[in-house]
């Protein structure tokens, strides 16, 4: 496309680049509408009375397109504005032009989400009388992003603090506001949350806290001045915190009641496996999309051992059970990575995630039905302690500590691996496996230990689920929970431990807890996965050398060459 | 007699033969360097001996025991490591990590130990660093352990690569290009470093090098390879004085003093190494 | 040497399992075929059948592997995505089929149903190809110097991104491909037991993989891509536009693809949000099989895939009484992946791909 700069005495703008963006703008935002994002994410209120999730979904694809726009011109000044706002325009230009084509032709029979109610959002009730408006709003948001893009940075961050505040705040509103309603915090509750989302008065409270809260730790430089404090003195100051962490961590299913108490639960779990994959992926490097085989196999040997119901061959208890359900992962993987092990990186994905879907198919064939229940499974699966229902170990709950210790148990010895013989071998063989094996490492025994490892976490994880469902089918045996699983650890930073805390907690935990998230979530997953690569392959919490390592070049004879080695196995 | 065994080695890709019949003896505790023209087939020959590819014909036979079909953790264990020409550091990795990896089948700590960290375990990581640090110091990068590699400067890189090589205890070292993107007084510093290695360690070195000056002061003997066979083998001054190596190297518009075959051999480094 | 007695069991174990794995293979797969063979519960009618019903699928396969042995000669990825891709032209050939349909156009005559088809196919591979084309633009282009995990990883969260996207803008519901007339009537051999749109499916692929062929070793940009698939570096020194082969390669796999959309909702009449993911792996078993990078290798590989997976089941498995038989007929699939990946990852007729990146 040909850029035109204009000549001003402000600098010049490439109104051609700017256009561009305002075409991506305008793809975003029609994007958004027409898979529905904007329609059922309308149904949420952020601040109650004033803009829905949906709305603020285009609200900051606007601001983004203004933003790059302006990014995109040479320098600041009102010509960097004006571009943004056409930038913007645009974007509002192509709401425009779908709601005016939809009002004509029905295009529901293409699109599901192509409706009236959607006209009506866009319109903000006005109907065609109001066609106007989102090319308005996309000219005055572009402006803003612009603006936004020109002010010094240290504006910029607690504008960005407020945004990710709010987004968090008002998703979590409800859920505290429940949490609240029945301790003496009620009618702060009442205040600051409405039964979805945030009030008005919440919202600015929100502001003020945490955009506040982050410009004084940046003025007062807190976070550098307590790394360089004596270690006696640090101390003083770092296990208040961490306690106070661990009493909210532990109490969280008995204050936010039953339905948040089972969602932790499995963000628990996924916690638990994600620091096993963490092993398998994190530090060696092995992309195993077939995390889930092993899952399955703790889930079913859990089942096939306790179940009261009759496929139930033992009904044991599930404490005897579960060190079972660990050691056959361990021996499954054994068995399946003993063969796979010795091919290459992206072929082993493959080969994984192969296995993976054969054992799903497997469990809920007629040719194992007589062993494995078929597509009925196992029911009837007790759980771990036998509580009456009013005890706080009742329900969801007992699984939540018991898969919080045990990912606390797995989390240390992720540690105490990682800084051992086998973790530097596990790093150099994710760095190079040429290179470390040519200085003594067998690769495949040493990647045989890392794959053991990960499945017998991931078999741990699947019979402490089988407790918490009560129940296993084949159908629970699904690629996505290995995704999930590879997400947790991707996203969250390769072989971190808090990152994959935090991985869980967000990919795991918001989805289930807020419905809108649960039908657009591999959507996000796949665009947070093609995102983070682009932009941060290290992952949200990378570990301390991470950073480098993963923006490095391969141009060199490196892993990825298909050379004629002599061959590793078989 | 001989450390280190070619007889008609001989390796090929698809059409192209990279290497062709060649023959090599290496005495212990010796230095010998192998030069050519870019696409000689010199790494070539050693990924060959390194176990990175498998040769085609001929045999290979290190201290008497054949190496042609072994995997390259074998062969490091039987006392043979490399240096690379692109240096290969494990980036993410500090500097003394990179260096403890390579005593990794020296060391016995299982994951059971890891994590228990028993006496016994904490003992051996314990000795393994103080070697480690021992071997830091011993080539110059005494003080930088906890970095991360890959903000080295690049002559400390190609250092601490080589002090990664030697952990494992070889017998015979590979080194590829090691004064690569050198100005001559590291050049100098190497060349002096390579020498001490076979002095003070013992240890058989086989050198791949385009600056002649190091080749011709360092070397006891010189192989010359083009076009993947050897055309030449003896004494630096007999190398110097040999018309087929004059004619393999001016034929390329290289003059046999090195200076010109530098600048080509940083031009198309890249573009050769399909063929070296 | 030392070699602990560990290192010993392992290399022990695995070269012990994998002939396991060969011998147990060879084992269902010869003493079922004779016991099935043997009990002559089947006539020769089914196999042939069977075996034509085999090559139909392969076809499918075998174009979808195309887009993916190409995509992985040229950038050495496995586009992740390329299910989506076909699942895409599926559904792009859907909307026009319905829109003709709606019109009266799609069975008003043979001819015009012919035309309908071509009208598909083009719909279809123009959705395709933009689809892919955007894909490569965002996902893989800003990561071609990464090392190799992560486009891979970036490939399968655009797999994801597209499957998902599909099923906001379509619902997840399944569509039906409206019915061709024509296609379901039965070709007048009798004992091949074929319907028109068996023929329909064979001839297309055929004649697109011909094209194709002719595409990558007569054009001047065909031989541009063997050309970076060989060694991009060099290709590049000699004046080749590299990015352009690179996206032309994207629009022809996908291309072809869209076709195989097509083809696969003419001849299953099912399609939904999901149906790219399956087929998708098959087609990169076939791609393997054949030998990644290697063209006719995936034509190949497709139809030995198809055959095996639509006999294979009966076959191998009928004669040692294993229940339903077909509901393992995917088991026999990814089975053969994983075997070809253990066993011999170059393929049957070898791979085209460089030694050095």
């Amino acid at each position: 496309m040909v850029v035109r700069m204009t000549e001003s005495p402000f600098g010049q703008v490439s109104w051609g680049k700017a256009l561009r963006i305002g075409g991506a703008g305008a793809a975003v935002a029609v994007f958004l509408c027409v898979v529905g994002i904007v329609p059922v994410f309308h149904e949420r209120p952020l601040i109650t009375g004033i803009i829905s999730l949906g709305q603020t979904a285009l609200l900051l694809s606007a601001l983004g397109t203004g933003y790059a726009a302006a990014r995109a011109t040479a320098q600041g000044g009102p010509l960097a504005l004006l571009a943004a706002a056409s930038a913007g325009s645009i974007a509002g230009v192509a709401l425009t032009a779908l709601v005016l084509i939809g009002s004509a032709v029905d295009l529901r029979a293409v699109f599901l989400h192509a409706s009236p109610q959607l006209y009506e959002i866009l319109t903000f009730g006005q109907g065609l009388t109001g066609s106007w408006i989102p090319i308005a709003l996309g000219a005055l948001l572009g402006a803003v992003g612009g603006l936004v893009s020109n002010v010094r940075v240290d504006l910029r961050r607690p504008l960005t603090t407020a945004l990710f505040a709010l987004l968090l705040a008002g998703l979590f509103a409800g859920i505290l506001r429940a949490a609240m309603l029945t301790t003496p915090l009620a009618d702060l509750a009442r205040l600051l949350f409405a039964s979805v989302g945030l009030t008005v008065i919440g919202a600015i409270a929100t502001v003020v806290l945490f955009a506040g809260g982050r410009e004084l730790l940046y003025y007062t430089n807190l976070r550098q001045r307590v790394q360089e404090m004596p270690p006696a003195q640090r101390r003083v100051v770092t296990w208040p915190a961490i306690l106070v962490a661990a009493v909210v961590i532990l109490v969280l299913p008995q204050a936010l009641g039953s339905f948040v108490a089972q969602v932790i639960a499995v963000v628990a779990l996924y916690v638990l496996m994600g620091l096993g994959l963490n092993i398998t992926l994190g530090l060696a490097g092995l992309l195993d999309l077939g995390f889930v085989a092993f899952f399955a196999v703790g889930a079913y040997t859990v089942g096939l051992l306790t179940s009261t119901a009759e496929f139930g061959i033992a009904q044991w208890p599930f404490w005897a059970a579960i060190p079972f359900a660990v050691i056959f992962a361990m021996l499954f993987g054994a068995i399946l990575g003993l063969p796979i092990l010795g091919v290459r990186g992206d072929y082993l994905a493959i080969a994984t995630l192969g296995f993976g879907e054969i054992i799903r198919l497997l469990a809920g064939s007629d040719l194992l039905k007589i062993w494995l229940g078929g597509p009925r499974g196992i029911i009837n699966i007790p759980k771990p302690i036998d509580v009456p229902p009013d005890h706080f170990l009742a329900g969801p709950n007992q699984i939540y500590y018991i898969a919080l210790a045990c990912a606390v148990v797995i989390a240390f010895v992720a540690w105490r691996l990682r800084g051992s013989r086998l973790g530097r071998a596990w790093l150099s063989i994710r760095e190079d496996e040429d290179v470390a094996q040519a200085l003594g490492v067998n690769l495949v025994q040493t990647k045989l230990l890392a794959y053991m490892l990960g499945a017998a976490f991931a078999g741990l994880g699947g019979g402490i689920f089988a407790s918490l469902v009560g129940s296993i089918f084949a159908s629970s045996i699904q690629l996505f929970v290995s995704i999930n699983v590879v997400a947790i650890v991707i996203v969250g930073g390769m072989g971190s431990i808090p990152g994959a805390v935090l991985g869980a907690v967000f990919l795991i935990g918001v989805p289930e807890l807020f419905r809108e998230f649960t039908e657009y979530r591999f959507l996000f997953y796949g665009a947070a996965l093609i995102l983070m690569m682009r932009y941060r392959p290290e992952g949200i919490l990378p570990t301390k050398f991470a950073a480098r390592e993963v923006h490095l070049e391969s141009g060199e004879l490196g892993a990825d060459t298909v050379v004629a080695a002599p061959a590793e196995s078989g | 007699m001989a450390q280190l065994v070619a007889k008609g080695v001989t390796k090929r890709f698809g059409g192209l033969v990279a290497v062709y019949g060649l023959d090599l003896e290496i005495e212990p505790r010796s230095i010998v360097s192998v030069i050519g023209p870019n696409g000689a087939g010199k790494t070539t020959l050693f990924n060959c001996i390194a176990g990175w590819y498998r040769i085609d014909e001929g045999e290979l036979v290190f201290e008497g025991t054949p190496i042609d079909m072994l995997r390259r953790d074998q062969i490091a264990r039987l006392g043979i490591a490399r240096t690379y020409q692109n240096i290969r550091l494990f980036a993410g990795m500090s500097a003394i990590e990179n260096v403890l990896v390579g005593q990794h089948h020296f060391l016995s700590a299982g994951w059971v130990g890891a994590v228990l960290r028993t006496p016994g375990v904490r003992e051996e990581e314990e000795k393994a660093h103080e070697e480690a640090r021992r071997i830091l110091r011993y080539v110059g990068l005494q003080g930088n352990e906890e970095g991360q590699a890959s903000n080295l400067p690049y002559g400390d890189q190609r250092r601490l690569e080589i002090a990664r090589a030697l952990t494992t205890q070889p017998r015979l070292l590979l080194l590829d290009e090691p004064t690569a993107g050198m100005n001559p007084a590291e050049t100098q510093k190497m060349t002096t470093f390579i020498r001490r290695l076979r002095d003070e360690l013992g240890i058989t070195i086989l050198l791949i090098e385009h600056e002649m000056r190091v080749v011709m002061g360092i070397s006891e003997r010189i192989a010359v390879l083009d076009y993947g066979e050897k055309i030449a083998e003896g004494s630096p001054s007999e190398i110097q004085s040999n018309p087929r190596v004059i004619e393999a190297y001016l034929g390329r518009g290289a003059a046999a003093a090195g200076q010109s075959a530098r600048v080509e051999a940083d031009a198309t480094q890249n573009h050769a190494e399909a063929q070296a | 040497m030392k070699t602990s007695w560990l290192e010993r069991l392992t290399d022990l174990a695995i070269a012990g399992f994998l002939w396991a794995f060969r011998i147990a293979v060879v084992l269902i797969v010869l003493i079922g075929s004779a016991l099935t063979l043997a009990s002559g519960k089947y006539p020769p009618e089914t196999w042939l059948n069977l075996a034509v019903q085999g090559l139909t699928l392969g076809m499918i396969y075998s174009l979808i592997a195309l887009g993916y042995t190409m995509v992985y000669g040229i950038l050495r990825l496995i586009n992740f995505a390329h299910g989506e891709i076909f699942m895409a032209g599926a559904f792009g050939g859907y909307f026009v089929a319905t829109a003709l349909a709606g019109l009266g156009f799609l069975n008003q005559s043979p001819v015009t149903s012919l035309v309908s088809i071509l009208l598909m196919l083009a719909g279809a591979m123009a959705v395709s190809v933009t689809l892919a084309l955007l894909v490569e633009r965002i996902a893989y282009r800003p990561l071609r110097n990464a090392p190799r995990l992560v486009p891979l990883i970036s490939a399968i969260g655009a797999s994801f991104f597209l499957q998902y996207t599909f099923r906001g803008l379509f619902g997840p519901g399944i569509y039906a491909y409206p019915s061709v007339d024509i296609l379901q009537v039965a070709v007048p051999v009798d004992v091949l037991r074929m319907r028109w749109v068996d023929v329909l499916v064979i001839a297309t692929a055929f004649a697109m993989m011909g094209g194709l062929y002719l595409f990558v070793q007569r054009t001047k940009i065909g031989t541009a891509i063997r050309a970076v698939s060989e060694d991009k570096a060099t290709a590049a020194l000699m004046g080749i536009d590299v990015n352009r082969a690179i996206v032309t390669t994207f629009a022809v796999g996908a291309a072809m693809a869209g076709a195989a959309g097509v083809m696969y909702g003419l001849m299953f009449r099912q399609i939904f949000f999901f149906s790219g993911f399956v087929p998708g792996i098959k087609a990169f078993t076939a791609a393997v099989l054949g030998g990644i990078g290697n063209v006719p290798g995936a034509m190949l590989g497709g139809i030995f895939l198809g055959e095996v997976e639509s006999v294979g089941p009966t076959l191998f498995l009928d004669g040692l009484n294993v229940p339903s038989p077909n509901q393992l007929k995917d088991v026999i699939a990814f089975t053969m992946l994983v075997l070809v990946l253990i066993f011999r990852p170059s393929g049957i007729l070898g791979e085209r791909i460089t030694t050095r990146a």
